[in-house]
Parts: C-alpha cells; structure tokens; sequence
C-alpha cells in the first residue's frame, strides 16, 4: 500500500487506552511513553525510558505472571525492530492476554527522523505473522481504531497489530523516570500494598 | 519461570525445569530478551532466572540497565566458556571479559568452581537477588563443568 500514515498518534493512544479498567500497560521508550504518559500518569502502566528492543519481553513476563489480566505492550517501529527475535519468543509461547501494538511512524523521531526499515518496505506485521503470531494486522485508518480497543480488551488470543502513524511535534509529557519508583508504583498498584515489603 | 539460551552446562537443567510442573520454561532468541522478561514477570508477582553461556553476557549489557535502575532482582546462572581447559578461540575473548562486564553494568557477581559450592553459593545468590532487588549472576566455571570437548583426545 503506497501512502503516507496520516492517523495522529496521540489520538490514537488516546483512544485506545479509553476505558481501561484493569489493562496492564508497558510502553516502549521515546515517543510511545510519551504518548502514554499524555492520557495521564497510570500506576499501571510501566514506561521504558532505557531497555531498548525490551517492551515486548517485558509483556511478556508480565502476562504470564499475571494471566487473568489483559498486558498491553505499546511501543514504536524502531524499539520492535531491535527486539525484532522477541517476536519468535512470544509466538511459540503464545500467551492469550498478550497483545503488542506498533506506532509505526516509519523513523527514529527521537534522534533526527532517520529512516527506520519500515520506511523502506519492512512490514512488522507480517514478520510477526513469518514468525508464529496467531493474528497480526496493519492499521492505517480512523475506523480501525476503535475494533482494535476492543479486541485489546476482548480477544482471547495474542496478537499483534501495527498502526501506521504521521509523523509530528508533540509536546514531550514525560512519565516519572525513577525506575525503582515505577516499579514499586505498578507492584503496589497490582499486588496490593504489601508488595513493596516482599 | 526460567528463560534460557540453551548451553552445554545447562542441559539437565533445562530438563528439570521443563518437567516440573510448576515452573515455566522460555527459550529465547538472545539472551538480553531474558533480562527484560525476568523484570515484566516480577512486575507481576513472579519470579524469573535466566540462564547462559557467557558468550551471551556481551548481548546483555544495556538490558541489564534496566535491572540496575529499577532495582529489580535478577539472578542468572552462567556457565563459562573461554577459560580453563578452553578448546575454541574464539571463546576467549567473551569468557575472559565477562565477570568484568557483569561487574560494570552493576550485577554482584559470583564464581563456582567446586560442587560442593553451587547449592549454597545458589541460596546465597537468591536471597540476595529477591531480598536485595539486585540483579546477581553465578558463574558456573568451566573447570566445574568440565570444559567441552570437539574431539577426543588422549
């Protein structure tokens, strides 16, 4: 498909992280934590500010700790990229309350708007089809937006979905950047206070 | 939960973990997945290990920032290769450098070189890791678990 993303990614995200309840939310570092961290500052969600190529194997562990729970890995085209054999790991696992959603942007925004592969005909869908994920699909329009919020809450399967997104300015709204602090925010939050004493 | 790159050394355990029951056993594509695996399962109330060979060290060593800065406890079992009794060159750069670079991105690191060590250095290495929310490794040396041999010799 030759076009150029047009879907603003922080609607996006603001849409999809719309009525959350429970969700368990990993956010991938750059642009995608500051996405998450504008809908608001959730003891839920886990902000990568580091951990590169790391997002969805965090998802991971965490969906199988926590299997009654829906996991959101959101993260953008060059933190995937470089966790690119996660994709093989999570699909021969498979975990059903999984899901990894891509903002592709098609460039490194962060560090000067280089070109990532996806720029250039890479289809992070399609890899994650090529390596076992059971569904992956490619969004590039309004209307997909909101099926895909409800799948993420919904669907009993992983899955893997990739939003192709403008590239734009937005204000950088930061997540706190203590890492110990947001670990115990999101234990406490999940566990129960008492977690901060085991 | 355990997470490995599959090694020589860790062939009975893989085993092990993969028969019991209560444990889950993740194979990975590289061994710096395992790092940031291990924190998403404590984020949720888990415990996870990661084991390697020290030639995987090296593919670690930012992800392990994330085990530094959040304080998350991390225990990995690894058996070394490039050092005693070495047969393949081009281990040795990575076997000699690896306490050295676990040291520097900020794991406790700890070496075993007789059996009659690895149980209580392992209980050590585990009240630390999830009683001190750092991240520790237990080198598994290859004068331990006998050093690997392509051919047989005299």
């Amino acid at each position: 498909m030759i076009q150029a993303p047009y879907l603003n990614r922080r609607e996006v995200v603001t849409a999809l992280l719309a009525d959350r309840g429970d969700l368990l939310v990993v956010a991938g570092l750059g642009a995608t934590a500051w996405d998450v961290a504008s809908v608001e500052d959730h003891p839920l969600d886990f902000p990568l500010w580091g951990a590169m190529g790391g997002a969805a194997m965090v998802g991971l562990g965490l969906a199988f700790a926590q299997p009654a729970r829906k996991v959101l890995v959101i993260t953008g085209d060059g933190e995937m990229l470089m966790g690119m054999g996660s994709l093989a790991t999570i699909a021969a696992q498979r975990p059903r309350n999984l899901r990894v959603v891509v903002m592709d942007n098609e460039c490194y925004a962060e560090t000067g708007r280089q070109r990532t592969p996806t720029a250039c005909g890479a289809d992070i869908a399609a890899i994650a089809l090529a390596c076992g994920f059971p569904h992956a699909r490619t969004a590039w329009k309004s209307d997909e937006i909101e099926p895909l919020r409800v799948d993420i809450h919904r669907f009993d399967d992983l899955f893997l979905a990739v939003i192709k997104v403008a590239l734009t300015d937005d204000p950088k709204t930061l997540p706190p950047r203590d890492g110990a602090y947001l670990k115990n925010r999101m234990r406490a939050a999940l566990l129960g206070p008492q977690a901060v004493f085991e | 939960m355990v997470s490995y790159v599959p090694d020589a050394g860790h062939v009975d355990l893989i085993k092990l973990c993969e028969a019991d029951e209560r444990m889950r056993a993740v194979s990975l594509t590289t061994e710096e997945e395992g790092v940031a695996f291990a924190a998403g399962a404590y984020l949720g109330g888990k415990r996870a290990a990661l084991l390697m060979q020290s030639s995987g060290v090296g593919n670690c060593i930012n992800m392990l920032s994330l085990i530094k800065t959040c304080q998350l406890p991390l225990l990995t079992l690894v058996t070394m290769r490039g050092e005693f009794g070495e047969f393949n060159p081009w281990q040795i750069p990575m076997g000699q450098a690896t306490p050295a670079l676990l040291s520097a991105i900020g794991l406790i690191v700890y070496r075993v070189d007789a059996p009659h060590e690895v149980r209580d250095v392992l209980e050590a290495a585990v009240s630390l890791a999830f009683g001190s929310y750092c991240g520790v490794a237990v080198l598994l040396s290859q004068r331990l678990i006998g050093a690997k041999r392509f051919v047989e010799g005299p």
